[in-house]
């Protein structure tokens, strides 16, 4: 990313109240939104930064017509974000899909929590990973970000806004209750951001915004290149809605981030996306003996593993295990290969999820050669980096 | 071809969808003129649903959004918030603003925000093949009411006119002239304009709603069943007329030029705060 060092600062920041500042330093200047926890925050430290900023805020009606006010407010010329959780997102899907369909570049921030339904208002999950990539009815393109610290909430919310004007739609920044919620030191830039517009924008609809005199036609059905429907055409539909989801599935190179630790000789990898990321760090760090204690929680290893089958004598500690961590910061679309080239000499890949082990599909799919192992954890409480390298021992064994 | 509609109509992506008999027409070109009349149209956008009436500005050679079902208004609060200075006319249908878009209407005119909604009212889902909508006369068989709809018909114009709109209008299809003006009207009114036009859909309404299905005689009919509504000075700031004998009131039904409108209230607050 791009920064202007002269007006950095450093300030403790919750995750949420770092995604609005980050908004802004990245050029948002339109703000829709509707109270929902976990993620309230946002649009309550947005709706008077906004407006201090020069830009627009409302409050809207609801979930759906927030997001739709958003792409109303791109076409107007202002770079726009709207954020949301749980039945609030679902409620957002029909306009994720008018914006990946009519390629409207906006943000969308989902602070999840768990689900279906109400379900848990207050705690954390990860089970909106698949409603991020495919939650909209139809076939499109969609990027999917998600942060796993309060830095990340900044950086990568500066980040979804410069994708969505690249690849010309929406952008999903997917955090999670306890990145939303948890409080760090972060660096944070004032002033005005210097961005280079991207070289070449991947847009396949008219893109002109509103009032320069293109007549510019935003069009809901399958269209062509002047906005004009083509949904009774079945060769032309289908061309299209290979355009809309190629230039995000083949450019995935562009979009692609990925970041290892301890990674050189591991034989074991814990991949790791959003805030589960963090004991997943910390599991590394237990493992491989670095000592870190600003971040890593001092923790005495004592397991009853008699329960397990395994003899106790034999594990009071975790040192003799080679684990890196392989965190995946673009969740869609998928980084197959860099995932791959990460996890190239591990022999076994555990994969933490908040959910009922969704994305570890994905992880099996790429890595067909690996023992793939999802540790799925539901219920609202992440995972400890005990319970991690309890099972890195499980699946591993005892060292000869 | 007429010198307005090569003026503002993309000839090139005629044919319209409309159905031979379709008041859609008469309402896409009394908008032209009301345009061409304010003469601004390069700080005009369009906005629409989904429904057979929300095509009516796909064929404008202007900015046009044509979005999704019930959610125009929302879309275009959005584009008016972020170009205040513009002014963006909504183009919907019965079904789309009162029924799925419910919410959005009741909002936007209680916020009073400076829109322009022309709702066209054909009493029936037109697009769908003929259902009852939320305006459906009571009685009225249809291909989801096929023993007579049950349901009280929501008077939309009453309706925004109790939260807050600050311009109401109703006119038909039968009324071009007057729509014309009344539509200019509202585009120049700073705050909420609402626009009915009851408006035939011979194909899929016709006989079983309004009793008739040639297009020239169920217009005929608008003529005979409303009554325009000539209120003494100062009266339009209350409640919209009540039907007399059987007969809808048309013509300007609401009309409140002091009404303070949402863009204003927000720079006011703003400027008393100290952020502008």
């Amino acid at each position: 990313m791009e920064r202007d060092s002269n007006t950095k600062t450093q300030v403790v920041l919750q995750g949420n109240e770092a995604c609005a500042k980050g908004a802004v330093y990245a050029g948002c200047r339109f703000f829709a939104g509707y109270p929902i926890t976990p993620s309230t925050e946002i649009i309550e430290m947005l709706s008077g930064e906004m407006q201090k900023a020069g830009g627009a805020f409302i409050q809207m009606e609801d979930e759906i017509g927030s997001a739709c006010a958003i792409i109303g407010a791109r076409w107007g010329g202002s770079k726009a974000m709207t954020a949301t959780s749980g039945p609030g997102y679902t409620l957002m899907q029909e306009a994720i899909g008018f914006a990946a369909v009519t390629e409207t570049p906006i943000v969308i921030v989902n602070v999840q929590r768990g689900g279906p339904s109400t379900g848990q208002p207050t705690l954390s999950s990860q089970q909106d990973i698949y409603q991020a990539r495919y939650g909209s009815h139809g076939d499109y393109g969609i990027i999917v970000l998600a942060p796993s610290s309060v830095q990340e909430m900044y950086d990568f919310t500066v980040k979804a806004f410069d994708l969505a004007e690249q690849f010309r739609g929406p952008v999903i920044l997917l955090a999670d209750e306890v990145v939303g919620h948890m409080r760090e030191k972060i660096e944070i830039f004032s002033g005005d951001r210097r961005v280079s517009s991207p070289k070449k924008k991947y847009a396949i609809s008219p893109s002109t915004d509103f009032f320069k005199g293109a007549n510019t036609l935003v069009e809901g059905q399958l269209h062509d290149e002047m906005g004009r429907r083509i949904g009774h055409m079945a060769d032309k539909s289908g061309a299209f809605i290979e355009k809309i989801t190629r230039k995000i599935e083949d450019n995935v190179d562009m979009i692609a981030d990925v970041t290892t630790y301890c990674m050189e000789d591991a034989d074991v990898a814990i991949v790791a996306w959003g805030s589960v990321a963090r004991p997943s760090l910390n599991a590394v760090k237990k493992a491989r003996g670095i000592k870190d204690d600003r971040i890593l929680p001092k923790f005495r290893v004592v397991r009853d593993l008699v329960k397990r089958g395994v003899r106790e004598t034999m594990h009071t500690d975790y040192s003799h295990l080679k684990v890196g961590l392989i965190k995946i910061n673009t969740v869609w679309p998928f980084p197959e290969e860099l995932l791959q080239q990460a996890a190239e000499n591990v022999d076994t890949v555990i994969v933490p999820e908040m959910n009922i082990g969704k994305y570890c599909r994905e992880i099996q799919r790429a890595l067909p050669d690996k023992k793939v192992v999802p540790l799925p954890k539901c219920g609202g409480n992440i995972h400890t980096p005990k319970e991690l390298l309890d099972k890195i021992l499980e699946e591993v064994g005892v060292d000869e | 071809m007429n010198r307005l509609y090569e003026k503002y109509i993309k000839t090139e992506s005629l044919p319209t969808l409309f159905c031979p008999g379709c008041g859609n027409g008469i309402i896409q070109y009394a908008a032209i003129e009301a345009f061409e009349r304010l003469g601004i149209a390069e700080d005009i956008a369009c906005v629409s649903g989904i429904g057979c009436s929300s095509w009516i500005p796909c064929y404008y050679k202007l900015d046009v959004m044509h979005t999704m079902h019930g959610r125009a208004i929302a879309f275009a609060e959005g584009l008016k918030l972020a170009r205040p200075e513009k002014k963006i006319v909504v183009f919907t249908g019965d079904g789309d603003c009162v029924a799925i878009g419910g919410n959005h209407l009741v909002h936007a005119a209680a916020r009073n925000i400076d829109l322009t909604v022309i709702m066209v009212n054909n009493y029936i889902y037109g697009m769908t093949g003929g259902q009852k909508s939320p305006t459906t006369p009571k009685g009225a068989r249809t291909k989801t009411s096929p023993f007579g709809c049950i349901d009280q018909p929501i008077d939309s114009c009453k309706l925004v006119t109790s939260l807050g709109a600050s311009y109401v209008a109703r006119w038909t299809t039968a009324h071009p002239v007057q729509l014309e003006k009344a539509i200019a009207d509202g585009i120049s009114h700073k705050g909420f304009s609402f626009i009915e036009v009851l408006s035939q859909c011979p194909v899929q309404a016709g006989k079983n709603v309004y009793g008739e299905k040639e297009p020239s005689k169920i217009m005929e009919g608008y003529k005979k069943g409303t009554y325009i509504y000539k209120p003494q000075a100062g009266a339009l700031t209350g409640d919209i007329p009540a039907p007399q004998d059987g007969k809808i009131p048309i013509g300007l039904l609401h009309y409140d030029p002091d009404a303070s409108e949402y863009l204003q209230r927000v720079e006011e607050r703003l400027k008393a705060e100290g952020v502008r």
